[in-house]
């Protein structure tokens, strides 16, 4: 498979009366969105702003983020499955608008939401606060029961993201990364000597706030499966939305998954990259049992030397992260962790709800349970009162002045367990 | 928290789906449970067979209270 | 202005005796003894130890509370910025003693501590996590390298400076993990860390596993037909309204409510955990935590009696601190009232 992303580099934002983008400058006409977006009979209303690196502005509650952009050569525009006929990912030519990205918000259940600050000490906590960013904040028709809710912002966000997209067809980008890989086999046959390395990517799939979907599947459904890391590169895997901010993997995190760039960048030279195995985690204990030796099975058929296992989220699934590690290391093949840690509010906290002893290499993004302070927004898009229901805020970390307190765990992508962010633990 | 409360002499039994948990956080009673959004009940049953699981598990967890154990056990 | 330090050393470095003199009372003296001379001169003028603490290590070890009600008392009279004890080496007694001093200081009066020890001596576990425990040589000949880094740390604590990595610093980490921006994002040190491990190179975990400790199984109930029970959930099962303001994840407290009255969660209660799908709960409480078969159970006399009180928190991000917090709180209440048996239902 060959992907080309086109990466036509966003550097300002600004709403207008078309869409077009010149010179590095995106313009936005929210009316565009609205009437796209409002074609769904379960949308009420849609509100379009836009926030900017530096401005003075906080975000909140988000609930997904995603890559605006447009699939000019190949099959598959948007994201098949769920707001495009079915089609097969991963080849062909993208036209992104790099820098640029959709933020979604909106009330689904009144608690569990993230929040996103453009500047400051908060920017500096999300890696969303260095993206341009087009905020649409979704409302739904009364009465709509809370699963459909969310399948509406959900999809919602994904075709304001298209409705974006289409500015840049006829753009042409400054850079281009190319993604290829043959068959296992081919790959193999080319590098023979290098270690063969899979990337195991965990899903959370738990229900509402708490899903991810494959082509559109609900990761709940699935068997472990392998996909060739071209098809999440180009947009096969989304955000059911979010509960703890800080460690769900947006839908903008999968189309840009750092771990398979990671992996990607040291393809042929280091390791043979083989793939990637999505493995839900499930809520029952014989699914868990089930999902973990079925993945670590599919990573010995495949002969895997080494494995990148990447958590989503925190708690029970600690105990499917460590349950494959161990059949894992039990086989002889390598693995690294990257998770993240529930260390309290003073760090003095055993980090993880469960333990192995072969989990001897793990890599950590930061303890969700630690405590930022931020200051008071100039403008706030959302509502400022959500942070109190956040997970992760709580009574009276409101200040009157605006200012606020709140654990990582409100911060969109700062743990992110896809290592997508720069955090990391260190013991004092 | 099973823990700290059975330190008290207090027979604790820990209802739980995630067992290997329970296990690493030292519980000693365990009953496993059906899933996390649902511990003791399973919303696609009808009404009288979910009250009978549920029913089953709280027995379950009562045999636990009312047994000897001398490390972790599941009932 | 000068900061003032308050000196601790045994009856050896006080100058007063070896072992013979190990069962001496504790005794205050305004001014330097032993190494508290060779420590302020390396202080540089930016503070001074105004007097010295000194206790025979036997007396400390078998008379605790009358050595501490001293020092206590001592200190609080001389009301320094810091005390520094020792360093003990590895002499086990010192080093206990330079321990319980250290404790005491830092909860009863908030004081910082600075201590040094050997790795090997017993107390750097009874300590660490509350005074900085510099790593000195197992014998006194290490004095002249120990003073320089305990000088160091302690003018760092007294102008309230950061202290830096313990590896850097020269002190044993204290347990806590705190959250840093690394230079690298997680998922390059991940590949960098297997690629390591694949060609049998030296790698670092950031996250050496936790090890859980074990508590004996209590006894079992004799006759259930009388006992009573408490029900518990980690399930964030509360009152609609939330009146506690019980968070949805990482919970700073947990909540009790009476249930004596009802014979089902259903109606009155909803989840507000911020764990899991809420949608099953919020129909039906009872399937995370049973109180309707429980009140069943109750009334049928398969069970003495349902303890009044539900208990309830959030499981989902709580740390296993605050967990043990809430499970000595209410197993306390639990005690004092008599219950005989507990069920705790997490989702």
């Amino acid at each position: 498979m060959k992907l080309e992303l086109r990466k036509i580099k966003v550097t300002d934002l600004a709403l207008g009366n078309e869409m077009k983008f010149e010179n590095g400058l995106l313009t936005i006409d929210p009316q565009v969105i609205i009437d796209g977006l409002m074609e769904d009979v379960n949308v009420k209303s849609v509100k379009v702003d836009i926030a900017k690196p530096g401005d003075k502005t906080r975000i909140i509650p988000v609930k997904d983020v995603i890559e605006p952009r447009v699939k000019v050569e190949g099959s598959g525009n948007g994201f098949p499955g769920v707001t495009t006929k079915m089609e097969q990912l991963g080849s062909g030519v993208v036209n992104v608008l790099s820098g640029a990205a959709i933020v979604t918000i909106g009330d689904i259940v009144g608690f569990q939401e993230g929040v996103v600050d453009m500047w400051g000490e908060g920017a500096k906590w999300t890696p969303f606060s260095t993206t341009y960013n087009i905020v649409v904040d979704i409302s739904v028709v009364d009465g709509l029961q809370p699963h459909d809710h969310e399948t509406t912002v959900r999809i919602a966000g994904l075709r304001a993201a298209e409705i974006v997209g289409e500015v840049a067809r006829n753009i042409t980008s400054d850079e281009v990364e190319v993604y290829e890989m043959g068959s296992i086999f081919e790959e193999t046959n080319k590098y023979p000597d290098l270690p063969k390395v899979l990337y195991v990517e965990m899903l959370i799939s738990q229900g509402l706030l708490h899903d991810g979907y494959i082509y559109g599947v609900n990761s709940q459904k699935i068997l472990p499966t392998l996909i060739h890391p071209n098809e999440e590169l180009d947009g096969a895997v989304i955000s059911g939305n979010c509960v703890a901010a800080c460690d769900k993997i947006t839908t903008y995190q999968h189309q840009n998954n750092s771990s398979i760039i990671d992996l990607y960048n040291r393809h042929g030279k280091d390791i043979n990259f083989m793939g990637v195995i999505l493995t839900p985690e499930l809520t029952t204990l014989e699914g868990k049992f089930r999902t973990c030796d079925y993945t670590a099975k599919l990573c010995k058929s495949l002969g895997a030397d080494g494995v990148i296992i990447s958590e989503e989220g925190y708690g029970n699934p600690d105990s499917d992260l460590l349950m494959i590690c161990k059949r894992l290391e039990d086989s002889g093949i390598k693995t690294v962790l990257i998770t993240d840690e529930c260390s309290g509010w003073d760090g003095m906290s055993q980090p993880l709800a469960d333990t192995t002893k072969e989990a001897v290499a793990v890599v950590s993004a930061g303890n969700v349970s630690h405590v930022v302070n931020l200051p008071p927004a100039e403008k706030v898009l959302g509502n400022p009162e959500a942070i109190a229901t956040l997970a992760g805020g709580w009574e009276g970390c409101i200040n009157d002045d605006g200012s606020m307190k709140c654990e990582l765990n409100a911060v969109i992508g700062s743990t992110s367990e896809i290592g997508y962010h720069n955090l990391t633990v260190k013991l004092y | 928290m099973v823990k700290e409360i059975e330190r008290y002499g207090i027979p604790i039994v820990h209802m739980s789906t995630i067992t290997t948990i329970s296990e690493s956080v030292g519980a000693n009673r365990i009953v496993p449970t059906i899933a996390i959004p649902y511990p003791v009940g399973n919303p696609t049953l009808s009404e009288n067979v979910e009250l009978d699981l549920r029913e089953k598990l709280v027995k379950r967890a009562l045999t636990a209270l009312t047994t000897e154990v001398s490390g972790v056990e599941y009932f | 202005m000068t900061y003032k330090v308050l000196y601790y050393v045994n009856q050896f470095f006080g100058q007063i005796g070896g072992e013979e003199k190990a069962d001496i009372k504790p005794i205050l003296k305004m001014e330097k003894v032993g190494p508290a001379l060779g420590f302020e001169q390396l202080l540089g003028g930016e503070a001074e130890v105004v007097a010295t603490l000194i206790c025979g290590d036997n007396y400390f070890n078998e008379h605790e509370e009358e050595a501490l009600k001293f020092i206590i008392d001592a200190v609080s009279e001389v009301n320094p910025d810091i005390v520094v004890a020792g360093p003990a080496f590895n002499a086990g007694r010192y080093g206990m003693a330079c321990a319980g001093v250290a404790n005491y200081v830092v909860d009863e009066l908030g004081i910082p501590v600075v201590t040094g020890m050997y790795k090997e001596n017993p107390a750097v576990d009874h300590c660490k996590a509350k005074a900085i425990v510099v790593e000195v040589s197992d014998s006194a000949a290490g004095m002249r390298n120990a003073l320089p880094v305990m000088a160091k740390i302690t003018k760092k604590l007294l102008n309230k400076e950061e202290l830096g990595l313990p590896q850097d610093e020269g002190y044993f980490p204290q347990g806590k993990r705190l959250t840093v921006f690394a230079d690298e994002r997680g998922s390059e040190r991940a590949v960098k860390m297997l690629v390591a491990r694949l060609k049998g190179e030296a790698f670092e975990t950031e996250l050496p596993m936790p090890v859980f400790d074990k508590v004996e199984p209590a006894a079992a109930i004799k006759d259930i037909k009388k006992a009573k029970i408490a029900l518990i959930t980690s399930g964030g099962i509360v009152p609609k309204g939330n009146p506690d303001r019980i968070q949805s994840a990482s919970a700073q407290k947990w909540g009790k409510y009476n249930i004596k009255d009802i014979d089902s969660l259903k109606g009155g209660y909803y989840t507000i955990h911020g764990g899991y799908d809420p949608v099953y709960a919020n129909e039906f409480p009872d399937r995370v935590a049973p109180l309707d078969v429980l009140k069943k159970y109750e009334k049928d006399g398969e069970i003495g009696e349902i303890y009044q009180y539900f208990y309830t928190t959030t499981g989902t991000g709580t740390s296993v601190g605050n967990s043990i917090t809430f499970g000595v709180e209410i197993g306390k209440e639990l005690k004092e009232a008599g219950v005989d048996g507990a069920i705790l239902t997490s989702t």
